[in-house]
């Protein structure tokens, strides 16, 4: 510094700021939120341990979803493609994120999903990495979250990972045919997310035995609506393009 | 372990701001996590050390203000108590959250040189002394 007069001396500054830490993945997921807002699309961010049985209820959902639906997906892991290929092997056209060592999908993944997706589509599943604790605060532009859980796991997991029951707008009970061999306790597990949840919306399904998916198609069939504008799927809206608010890479 | 991906949000926007007001250095960044923040401040501060590593945030305390996770019934304003069902049991209607899930960077301390425009820089001349 200036010996003569300190001129250049330090000064503390203090700075208000204020921001989320999460700002810039935000502002991502609202870029997101506006590609798939043009296109109509409803866009669901799956989530759930490993092993629950996301990739399941997606292939179950393909053979029973309506033929006007126009079904995507993108598919969260850490080290392969398996869980894409086996929904394009269900016939949903379907692109993996590979996160490396990453243990949650965010903002920017998905929008290089969205532009890896070339087949026009209406309602997008993004099946978050397997994985109950990570995904729960990144936004990814989803219209609506939903949370598996597996019989199989516990009565008590709604307990152990609160945070992203509390963000989830439902839950999925999955394996519910399993209950009679586990003797889960039903009961005890929806008053353990009445602890962690306000409002827990609850659909039990089983994807082997197909319990419970009518259940699941009506919740789709509902979110559609609210997110296209009409009450039931309407053949006659025209098909529009793929998202493409602008090339690849910008 | 997302507290990484955390830490290094945080030390790009901290940079930014350092550089954008000229700083030499980062002494404070307070941050304000709530206890429903999805953010273990111990991991994040593990985390912090090695991302601020060689910056000009490797000096900088992390000052950690801890909110309390509250929920309130909308229509009668009673709180549940902690680890009950998040329904008022008066109103019957679900408890909303009031607070504790920020996870925001609240403000920051550095050190910024006084610029030389301001207190200009020249020696005191003494008209009386001959050159």
């Amino acid at each position: 510094m200036c010996e003569t007069c300190g001129c250049g001396d330090p000064e503390v500054v203090p700075i208000e700021i204020g921001e989320s830490l999460l700002l810039e993945n935000n502002r991502r997921a609202e870029h997101n939120r506006q590609h798939l807002a043009e296109d109509r699309v409803l866009a669901l961010n799956l989530m759930g341990s490993p092993g629950c049985g996301k990739t399941a209820l997606l292939e179950a959902t393909a053979a029973m979803a309506p033929a006007s639906w126009r079904l995507a997906a993108m598919s969260g892991d850490l080290a392969t493609d398996r869980d894409a290929e086996r929904l394009r092997r269900a016939g949903i056209p379907a692109v993996g994120l590979t996160t490396g060592s990453a243990c949650h999908l965010d903002a920017r993944l998905v929008h290089r999903g969205l532009h890896e997706l070339e087949a026009p589509f209406d309602l997008l599943f993004i099946e978050n990495v397997g994985n109950l604790v990570c995904p729960a605060i990144y936004d990814l532009g989803q219209n609506a979250n939903v949370v598996m859980l597996s019989v199989t796991e516990g009565e008590d997991k709604p307990l152990k990972y609160p945070l992203i029951f509390q963000h989830a707008d439902l839950v999925v009970l999955s394996k519910i045919d399993l209950v009679p061999h586990l003797g889960t306790d039903l009961e005890f597990l929806l008053g353990n997310l009445e602890r962690v949840m306000p409002d827990p919306k609850v659909i039990e399904v089983s994807a082997r035995t197909g319990a419970g998916m009518d259940d699941w198609i009506d919740w789709l069939e509902e979110r559609r609506g609210a997110v296209s504008g009409v009450a039931t799927a309407d053949p006659q809206r025209a098909p529009s393009e793929s998202p493409r608010l602008h090339p690849p890479g910008s | 372990m997302h507290e990484f991906s955390v830490a290094q949000s945080l030390l790009d926007r901290v940079e930014r701001e350092a550089q954008a007001r000229g700083a030499t250095a980062v002494l404070r960044i307070e941050l304000r996590l709530g206890a429903a923040s999805g953010i273990e401040v111990d991991l994040l501060r593990s985390a912090w050390e090695l991302v601020s590593a060689g910056s000009c945030c490797r000096h900088a305390n992390l000052d950690v203000i801890t909110v309390p996770v509250r929920w309130r019934c909308p229509r009668c304003a009673c709180e549940p108590a902690s680890g009950a069902v998040l329904r008022c049991p008066e109103c019957g209607v679900p408890a909303r959250l009031v607070e504790g899930d920020e996870l925001v960077l609240q403000r920051l301390e550095m050190d910024v040189p006084t610029p030389r425009e301001v207190i200009p820089c020249v020696k005191p001349v003494d008209a009386a002394t001959p050159r």
